[in-house]
């Protein structure tokens, strides 16, 4: 049995399962029972200044997008940080710490973007025995216009500068939280690198509106006929984070930060990707507030049987493997080609390749009188849509050419040299060697 | 009420009301919303669809399913519509397991196909709960075509000429208008007086005038039509019975299975139909399926169905087979009848195995005795009173491929012409094919 023990920045957790700052992680109650179902860490929903708290709306907080049978893919919020006083949570996780102390305890903060701030909070927080700091600079939504999360974010200088402040005010980690609302990851990411980050987790969740009542014409979630933008998660976001997870892992300024990995993580599968692309642990949400705390099992056995079938013994092992494999478009190599086949025997006579294909990209699937769909080589680009539509997993697959077969599209045979754009003649950057 | 469940001969309320009731609800349960979006999200929307193609009316079904997943079920119900104005009895008794949904690429691929049927139940009925009829007609054309016989082929016709601007004069014989939806199908797939609610409902686009208890050859006659209408749509379905040729067949106790199944269409109270206690069915079609289930849900102790050839070769499909042993009904097949026994009523029938010999069909000479009070005849249905001057071929009216008869502006389809199976969506596609051709005929365009 693989090893799931995990060491985030210094963190230990008994897997790599951590809850994300959220509804979840806001009180002793739901911790207590998350860690009872064997969560192996939790970031406590966000903390902010003493005094009297953040207040919610009283409508409707969250919105959603359906998949087939109401399956969620994507939810929306417009929830604060925490709404209860701080006494309060410290009191809660200093008891909840003790009685778990084999679990990662990491609190999340957010306060206004002022040193003093920073760093009276912090050391209080330390008292509960918490293993380290995750920086709310996420949220997209209400706090954003108090100055405060993605407002702060969104600036990498303040990012610097909030960052250092924390590494002066504690000796715990300092997870430095993205928000994914910004062009390119890498700027906030080399600043919290800069600042002294022992870590970034992400992402955040993506600014937007999950649906509009069109009977009463207003964005939903609807709160008294009116709506705002909220922050986007659960499976619909994976694609997203992964891209930016991998863009920081292969960046060479920003490599050896560790990276928690947080977007739509459902299953064990999805866990094993994040940490393939160079994350060291993965936070859920969306997950357990859809099916509830009980699903961490499956990720534990999942994740677990994975790492058995390829021979690996720990999670590190696996963390940051597919890193190397991931590159810029223009390193691709063009000389590798591949066809598209339809298995017969597996094929259904839907027709959907056929209508992808003819509609929509190239021409190069045939259909007979019966029904038979075949792709036609010389047509065929590889594209892939005609794998992506098919219904029948694995009954479409991509066949590669090996050097010297003929390549029917183009007349030529595959060279057996890898090339790509940047030796391309077509590239007006490229310049022939003489 | 003292159930009579054991009593022997042909007796009424064999079974309490309440069991009655529940034997002749739905066979099949409405979707709920949510089933219908779970049951549509299955249809992967197939390029040139099987299934469009071998639903005799060619419904878009997977733009109706499409049109069901997105929450717009009345404009579903609107794609089939345009294409089977019956679609709500379609759905409820069309032998989708040998049309839409045998073909339907999920059964090929897991056996189980998108609940095509059920689906268009969905829509149809969602769309016909609305106050207002979907369709209006046309400009009115001064044309005024005659429709003779009120079931599935003729109220198709009517509606479409209706909806093209004609005045349509809709003849039947029988003083409830519907035919063989309300005479001829099993009650458990028409519940809740549905044949007759929608022919109200198709009746209400206007324009069609009814003339009940007018029988062909005897209160109207063609020569008639033709002099008083500028064209005539025939839709008389088949009227005679096929006669079991065998010993005894005079006994009481031998009935029509088609009388028997329009008898109990048209009981308002189950409990005073007689049924036996030991009943055979003979024959192997849709008719005596829904003859033999029926028998069995009154309450007759034992149902045997008896075909004189193979499963494979029964008229009724396997479904319908399944459904029917499902509810206790015996099948026996390869056998034949040779006599039915009996002092005065019958008792028991005598059947001879067959087997094929050279493509022909042979007694074994083995005989089996089934006990029978109640004897069922279902071996076929023929025409019946076909005006003089038409041509007849294979014991169906001839036809062309739009409904044409030889006779000058005289049409036909439905159970009662050539080509195409005798099932009910067939008939709705027949006269709406008929109905368009004489459309182009009557405004000089054919």
């Amino acid at each position: 049995m693989a090893d799931l023990t995990s060491e985030f920045c210094g963190i230990k957790s008994p897997n790599p399962f951590w809850l994300a700052s959220a509804p979840p992680t806001d009180k002793e109650y739901n911790v207590r029972r998350a860690f009872e179902a064997g969560w192996g860490g939790v970031v406590w929903k966000t903390l902010g200044e003493e005094g009297p708290p953040v207040v919610n709306v009283n409508g409707p907080r969250y919105g959603a997008i359906y998949g087939a049978d109401r399956r969620l893919l994507g939810l929306n919020n417009i929830e604060l940080i925490t709404d209860r006083p701080l006494e309060v949570n410290l009191a809660e996780m200093t008891r909840v710490k003790k009685d778990y102390p084999d679990r990662a305890l990491v609190a999340s903060v957010m306060v206004p973007c002022d040193e003093k701030s920073w760093k009276d909070i912090l050391p209080r927080i330390a008292e509960t025995g918490c293993d380290g700091f995750e920086l709310n600079f996420g949220c997209p939504h209400g706090m954003a216009e108090r100055g405060m999360g993605s407002a702060v974010g969104q600036v990498p200088e303040y990012i610097e500068m909030v960052t250092r402040w924390c590494k002066e005010a504690t000796g715990l980690p300092i997870i430095v939280k993205l928000t994914p609302n910004i062009s390119n990851i890498l700027l906030p990411a080399e600043a919290a690198k800069r600042g002294g980050a022992d870590a970034v987790s992400l992402i955040n969740t993506i600014n937007s509106i999950a649906s509009v009542n069109l009977d009463s014409f207003s964005p939903e979630p609807m709160i008294d006929g009116k709506g705002t933008h909220g922050g986007y998660c659960g499976p619909a976001v994976k694609p997203i984070a992964m891209n930016m997870v991998a863009e920081i892992a292969r960046n060479p300024e920003t490599r050896d930060l560790s990276i928690s990995g947080i977007g739509g993580v459902t299953t064990w599968r999805d866990a094993a990707e994040f940490l393939a692309l160079g994350a060291g642990n993965v936070q859920v949400c969306t997950a357990v507030m859809t099916y509830g705390f009980k699903v961490v099992e499956e990720m534990i056995s999942g994740l677990s049987e994975y790492l058995d079938s390829k021979g690996m013994t720990s999670v590190a092992e696996l963390s940051g493997k597919a890193v190397p494999n991931v590159t810029d478009w223009q390193y691709l190599n063009l000389n590798h080609v591949t066809k598209a086949v339809i298995d017969q025997d597996e094929c259904i006579s839907c027709g959907r390749c056929y209508a992808a294909c003819e509609d929509t990209s190239h021409q190069a699937i045939s259909m007979t009188a019966d029904r038979v769909f075949e792709v036609m080589d010389d047509e065929c680009v590889a594209c892939n849509l005609c794998v992506n539509v098919c219904p029948i997993e694995g009954c479409i697959t991509m066949k590669t050419l090996e050097p010297g077969d003929l390549d029917a599209r183009t007349g030529q045979a595959v060279s057996s040299e890898s090339s790509d754009w940047t030796k391309h003649p077509n590239n007006p950057s490229f310049v022939a060697a003489e | 009420m003292q159930s009579r469940e054991r009593h022997s001969g042909i007796v009424a309320g064999r079974l309490k009301p309440d069991a009655l009731a529940e034997n002749f609800t739905d066979l099949h349960e409405p979707l709920a919303d949510h089933e219908a979006q779970v049951a549509a999200d299955r249809c992967y929307f197939c390029y040139d669809a099987p299934c469009m193609t071998a639903c005799p009316t060619s419904i878009d079904i997977p733009m109706f399913i499409r049109q069901i997943v997105t929450g717009t079920p009345k404009a579903a119900a609107q794609t089939i519509f345009d294409q089977n104005i019956l679609g709500g009895m379609c759905a409820r008794v069309c032998p989708t397991e040998t049309l839409c949904e045998e073909v339907c690429v999920r059964e090929i691929a897991e056996g189980k196909p998108v609940e095509i049927g059920r689906l268009q139940r969905y829509a149809t009925d969602t769309l016909m709960a609305e106050p207002a009829h979907p369709y209006t007609r046309g400009e009115a054309t001064g044309k005024t075509v005659a429709v003779v016989g009120a079931g599935p082929a003729g109220l198709s016709a009517a509606h479409r000429l209706a909806m093209l601007g004609h005045n349509v004069t809709l003849f039947d014989a029988r003083e409830k208008l519907g035919g063989l939806n309300e005479f001829g199908i099993a009650s458990y797939k028409s519940t809740d007086d549905f044949a007759q609610k929608e022919v109200d409902w198709l009746l209400s686009i206007g324009g069609i005038q009814m003339q009940s208890g007018q029988k062909l050859g005897q209160e109207i006659t063609l020569d008639g039509l033709k002099t008083d209408f500028d064209a005539v749509f025939l839709s008389i379905g088949l009227g005679g019975v096929n006669s079991l040729r065998a010993e005894g067949v005079d006994l009481d106790g031998v009935d029509d299975a088609v009388d028997f199944i329009a008898k109990l269409r048209q009981c308002d109270d189950l409990s005073t139909l007689p049924i036996g206690r030991n009943v055979v069915v003979i024959g192997g079609g849709m008719t005596a399926v829904d003859a033999a289930v029926q028998a069995k849900l009154l309450g007759a102790q034992n149902v045997t169905m008896a075909y004189r050839r193979g499963k494979d070769r029964m008229g009724a499909s396997e479904y319908e087979q399944d459904l029917a042993t499902s509810k206790g009904v015996t099948i026996l097949y390869d056998a034949q009848p040779s006599a039915v026994l009996g002092e005065g009523t019958c008792s028991e029938v005598v059947f001879e195995y067959t087997a094929e010999v050279d493509g022909s069909l042979k007694g074994t000479g083995e005989m089996i005795h089934v006990a029978a009070d109640q004897v069922l005849v279902a071996i076929g249905q023929t025409l019946l009173g076909a005006p003089e001057g038409l041509t007849i071929e294979g014991g169906k009216i001839a036809v062309d491929v739009f409904g044409k008869t030889t006779v000058e502006n005289v049409w036909a389809g439905g159970d009662c012409a050539s080509g195409g199976d005798d099932l009910t969506v067939t008939a709705v596609a027949e006269g709406r094919d008929a109905a368009m051709d004489i459309h182009a005929v009557l405004m000089g365009e054919g």
